[in-house]
């Protein structure tokens, strides 16, 4: 596998070697239980409390604030549903937005059916979620927001600082699922004003298994998984030791390279945007140009399926992602760009290449000589001939 | 070299195709990369169009699948001389339409009755099957080759012969027919909560559930059984 052209960076990362590395010991050699009283138990707890210590600060928060978990998954279905259910006495209103993640959405949606009730906010053209509207449909019983803070599919950054500010305007606790913005953006959880925020280490080349859920000291969270009491009663089960020393390494190196990495990624994606537009006719960028996670590029290539064309790429040797009817156990298009406003037949012809720490200008050029042709081939397979002013 | 010849050599691909791992059987991916029958750009449709003696189309841009179907049919003998098509649509939708065309034209070309005969199932076991999801792809290309026989047949003052499947009214409230359902089965929605998650059937019309219910059987034992 060539990692140069790996364009699925956002659905998950290789484990960096260094990560790889970090893990070794702690799977056969320092295995103890960290709960234990032992030589090897308390050699665990040091590697899992410097993890801890390393996410916290990290995060600028403190170390009793970071809860492990299994999954990004399991973080957001902990911070909705445990505050959710805290919450209840208070009221049973939770706000939330169209184009989140089925972790969000699905737990939502549960939700209902145990009679919460639930806003699910329109999102403008570009996937941005408007303030007023998120003030408008506040109400006293609102105990929760949950907005995410870029989107996987699409990449747009939510103004999650704003969002947050409302939420404290309004006594009403918000959370945000940060899985694809670990790595690339502001993670300060006290500059942004986030009472619980979700991440996980395999988008950004740590180990999969292992998340995070961020929960602002003294704010409610009725624990989903009960026990031994680990993680401050909070989250019980074993901790997963390796995974954790794994993610704390991962967000070490991520956030070291950040600023260097951001600005290599942002010029790549302009890139690969640019020449997309340009050499492929009826191509339509998904999202906005510029307020988008620096790895990500989402574009519809009329008049053809996306899942041929990730099929085609994938024979040679190049990965992409679509979100589209084929890929998806409903068989509907993406949600996300339905939710843009666009028409079903652009989601359906939506192909997402997120880039990642070993993406090189040569295998974007290597994408950009094969791609054009491919959608070409599919085109003139194609009975459909829509124009661009058609959608 | 044209795309035609580029299609049919496909060699960048195929040096790459054996050692993979592949979503779908070796048939599919053998009619998806190299798809016979095919009808490539816009013109040739055209010309299709005008003489091919049965012309047939189904399924939307919006659905994520559409095709069409050209036929050219000996009036004698009513069998099949040639067959070509056009896809939007996924892998096994392409795979789906090229397979049947060859079904259709091989040996010598199938007569029309017998044709009519082919079931979805039929498709899907000559690609060395379809991802239960998948399905839809093989209904969908046995549904351009009824509406293309039906086509000859109108052209051909047989209008006698059309034969045309009526949509029943389930739903009485959301006007919901037993093709949605039918639809909504093949899509993969097996029980009457997932179905009703898809076409809000018996949402306001509850007398219809056990009808419903009775039609999700059906289709789940006519497609899946």
């Amino acid at each position: 596998m060539n990692k140069e052209l790996y364009f699925d960076n956002a659905a998950t990362t290789a484990v960096d070697e260094r990560v790889v590395e970090a893990m070794k010991p702690y799977f056969s050699m320092t295995y103890g239980n960290p709960g234990s009283m032992h030589t090897l138990g308390l050699e665990a707890k040091e590697a899992l409390d410097s993890a801890r210590v390393m996410l916290a600060r990290f995060l600028n928060c403190s170390d009793e604030e970071v809860i492990f978990t299994g999954s990004g998954t399991e973080s957001i279905n902990m911070a909705i549903k445990g505050a959710a259910l805290a919450l209840q006495k208070k009221g049973k209103h939770i706000i939330t937005q169209k184009t989140e993640h089925p972790a969000v959405l699905e737990t939502c949606e549960y939700l209902e059916k145990q009679g919460f009730e639930v806003t699910y906010l329109d999102v403008d053209v570009y996937g941005f979620v408007s303030l007023e509207k998120l003030k408008e449909v506040m109400r006293l019983d609102t105990i929760l927001v949950s907005i995410m803070y870029a989107n996987n599919e699409i990449g747009t950054v939510q103004p999650i600082k704003e969002i947050a500010e409302v939420c404290k305007e309004n006594k009403v606790l918000f959370h945000t699922d940060a899985c694809q913005a670990a790595g690339y953006l502001d993670m300060d959880v006290k500059n942004l004003g986030i009472d619980y925020l979700s991440m996980n280490g395999s988008k950004l080349y740590g180990p999969k298994g292992v998340g995070i859920l961020y929960v602002k000291s003294g704010r409610p969270l009725s624990p989903l998984i009960h026990g031994g009491g680990q993680e401050y009663g909070k989250r019980s089960g074993t901790e997963n030791v390796p995974l954790i020393v794994g993610l704390a390494k991962a967000v070490e190196i991520a956030d070291g390279e950040r600023e260097r990495e951001v600005a290599r990624l942002t010029e790549m994606r302009d890139y690969l945007i640019r020449e997309l537009l340009k050499r492929i006719p009826k191509s339509l960028l998904n999202g906005h140009p510029t307020k988008r996670l620096p790895n990500n590029v989402n574009v519809t290539f009329l008049n053809v399926e996306g899942e041929t064309l990730l099929l085609e790429l994938d024979q040679y040797g190049i990965c992409a992602s679509t979100g589209s009817a084929c890929t998806s156990k409903t068989l509907e298009p993406s949600h996300v760009i339905l939710a843009l406003g666009r028409p079903y037949e652009v989601a359906h012809g939506s192909l997402r290449f997120s880039l990642g720490r070993y993406t090189t200008k040569e295998g974007i050029d290597k994408l950009l000589g094969i791609l054009p042709e491919t959608v070409e081939k599919y085109r003139m397979l194609s009975p459909v001939h829509l124009q661009e002013s058609q959608i | 070299m044209n795309m035609e010849e580029k299609i049919q050599l496909h060699k960048d691909v195929e040096a790459k195709v054996e050692s993979k791992k592949w979503f779908y059987s070796e048939t599919v991916k053998e009619h998806f990369f190299k798809p016979k029958n095919f009808l490539l750009s816009e013109e040739k449709a055209k010309e299709a169009d005008a003489k091919s003696d049965g012309v047939g189309q189904v399924g939307s841009p919006a659905c994520g699948d559409m095709m069409k179907m050209w036929l050219m049919i000996d009036r004698e003998s009513e069998r099949i001389t040639d067959c070509k098509w056009q896809t939007f649509g996924c892998a096994s939708a392409i795979a789906s339409t090229s397979m049947l065309s060859v079904m259709l034209t091989e040996n010598g070309g199938m007569k029309i009755e017998e044709a009519l005969q082919i079931k979805p199932q039929d498709i899907a076991a000559r690609l060395d099957g379809l991802p239960q999801r998948k399905f839809h792809c093989s209904v969908l290309g046995d549904k351009a080759l009824r509406a293309a026989v039906n086509d000859y047949f109108r052209k051909t003052g047989q209008d006698a012969r059309v034969i045309v499947g009526g949509a029943k009214v389930i739903d009485k409230i959301l006007k919901i027919t037993d093709k949605d359902i039918e639809e909504a089965v093949l899509e993969g929605a097996h029980d009457f909560e997932t179905v009703q998650k898809k076409t809000k059937v018996g949402v306001y019309d509850k007398n219809c559930i056990p009808e419903v219910e009775q039609l999700i059987r059906f289709y789940r034992e006519k497609y899946f059984g």
